[in-house]
């Protein structure tokens, strides 16, 4: 089973992402292990959201978005011109910064959005897939007398787990999260922590966090960005007590950023 | 010091004063044009208005039911080529348009809806009725739904703009394709704007006389073919009001209480579509 564990699920090999003339990631070669959490720490403007909006192509919307490279998931190239980038958002979901749930959708709309934005929504399914995974982040008893009302009426914390549980009822393989908690407040976040801890066993989660004490806490790899570069990558433990790279240890002890 | 607040509190006063009265100047006309319109058509308001075609010239009585039939049938055929056109259209330069292309068809749509109508009638005069060799409601249609591409090609595009990219994002996430997430998500968050930009464009060509005079030119009798000419209210309007007869100048004032009414209620109705939820 430790061997299983060890796998990569995602490898990025050379990545370099340019904006029009911005160069703003540059030749990013790291792994994620399968049913593991990496964090990605760095300073703003470092890359890092930009690193991990590649993972399921969201550079696509972009225009002048170029991305060079490969980023294989399962040791496959999600960038290769025959890839389906559609299938395989269906395999990564993401979490965004600030909690998105549809404004017009009620809280089991949003849950099962997945399903019902494809056409494929059977009526009988549904019920079951909004308690499950209304219960896997566990909101299913602050809202389960209330499914049907708006989802914009739910605080902020609970939009974001909301979200949560809309990218985990379609079954992905990896979650992405951007900064899952930076509009939440300190016992939303809590929450949102937990969960994370708890969903690893079923999925690889890649976080971006601009909090260090958040890394530290619920990842089991750390990579440190800096300027656009992966200037470290480890062991959590070990990046945040005895960091190889002069630069990822002022940053986390506080002398830049 | 007492004269500085003096002299401050007098000069906001006068630019009051200055604002208020700019402001009625301009609701003047307005009010003007309503009761005129009012006072002059509402005699003329009955049933016969509504169900009877013109009488010749120098009979009394007779009504416009086949200019406002006429009309109904022209802005309908304009809005089944207009609006599909122009949504689609907004759709492309919003959501799947490259930046050159996209600022060409952008400046194009702004130089067509700058053409004065009666340019497009002659457009569309030697482009179809030329060809067909007769003047028609289709060609009527085709010159009043060039009028309303642009518009509802440029409000919609603002509708979709303003629709949150982190919307499409959350929907493409989940493994929603493109198409779909424009479909579901986009266009039915913008919904409510487009319907806005949509009942303000009908307005806008309900109206329209210019460009029907060469196209569906008008007539006196029941029509509903798309290949023969057909009248219009904003047409009979005009060839009532400028012809010698008095019974078909009254007409012509109702014609107007008729049209300046719709025209108010399609108004009225989109701003409440603006607010409702």
């Amino acid at each position: 089973m430790s061997e299983v564990t060890m796998d990569a699920k995602i490898t990025l090999e050379q990545l370099n992402v340019h904006f029009g003339t911005n160069h703003a990631v540059k030749d990013v070669t790291m792994t994620m292990a399968t049913n593991s959490v990496s964090a990605i720490i760095g300073p703003s403007g470092c890359g890092k959201s930009t690193v991990l909006r590649s993972i399921n192509r969201m550079h696509d919307l972009t225009p002048s978005a170029r991305v060079s490279g490969a980023i294989l998931l399962d040791g496959e190239n999600i960038y290769c011109k025959e890839c389906d980038p559609v299938t395989m958002r269906r395999r990564v979901g993401m979490v965004f910064q600030k909690p998105n749930p549809f404004p017009a959708m009620s809280i089991y709309d949003n849950v099962v959005a997945g399903y019902k934005l494809n056409g494929r929504a059977r009526r009988s399914e549904m019920d079951g897939i909004v308690e499950q995974s209304l219960q896997r982040v566990s909101l299913w008893d602050e809202v389960k007398d209330r499914l049907h009302v708006n989802a914009m009426q739910l605080s902020g914390g609970q939009q974001q787990r909301l979200c949560i549980a809309r990218t985990i009822a379609v079954c992905p393989e990896v979650i992405l999260m951007d900064e899952p908690c930076s509009a939440l407040d300190p016992i939303s976040t809590l929450k949102v922590e937990e969960l994370i801890d708890e969903l690893k066993e079923k999925y690889t989660i890649v976080i971006v966090t601009h909090n260090m004490q958040q890394a530290a806490r619920v990842s089991d790899t750390t990579a440190f960005f800096y300027l656009g570069e992966l200037i470290e990558m480890g062991d959590t433990k070990k990046i945040f007590t005895n960091p190889e790279k002069k630069q990822t240890e002022d940053y986390i002890t506080g002398r830049f950023g | 010091m007492m004269t500085a607040i003096l002299r401050r509190k007098m000069t906001n006063g006068l630019m009051m004063l200055a604002m208020l009265a700019a402001t009625v100047t301009v609701l003047v006309p307005l009010g003007l044009i309503f009761f005129y319109i009012l006072k002059m058509g509402f005699s003329s308001i009955n049933l016969d208005l509504f169900t009877q075609i013109p009488k010749p010239p120098g009979e009394v009585g007779g009504g416009m039911a086949n200019g406002i039939i006429g009309s109904g049938l022209l802005i309908g055929v304009a809005s089944l080529i207009g609006l599909p056109l122009g949504i689609f259209g907004a759709v492309y330069l919003s959501e799947y348009g490259t930046s050159r292309i996209s600022t060409m068809i952008r400046f194009s749509a702004d130089v067509l809806s700058g053409v004065p109508s009666i340019i497009t009638g002659m457009v569309v005069y030697g482009l179809v009725v030329v060809p067909m060799k007769g003047f028609s409601a289709l060609a009527g249609s085709l010159a009043l739904a060039l009028i309303m591409i642009p518009i509802v090609l440029r409000t919609t595009e603002e509708q979709l703009k303003m629709v949150p990219m982190t919307l499409r994002e959350a929907s493409l996430a989940l493994g929603v394709p493109l198409w779909r997430t424009t479909l579901k998500v986009t266009l039915k968050s913008a919904l409510k704007g487009i319907v806005t930009g949509v009942l303000l464009a009908v307005a806008r060509v309900a109206g329209e006389t210019a460009p029907l005079l060469f196209t569906a030119l008008g007539n006196m009798f029941w029509s509903h073919k798309l290949n023969e000419p057909i009248a219009a209210l904003p047409l009979q309007i005009f060839n009532f009001a400028i012809s010698p007869y008095d019974d078909w100048h009254r007409l012509a004032w109702g014609g107007a209480l008729v049209l300046v009414t719709l025209m108010f209620s399609l108004s009225l109705l989109a701003r409440w579509f603006g607010r409702a939820r």
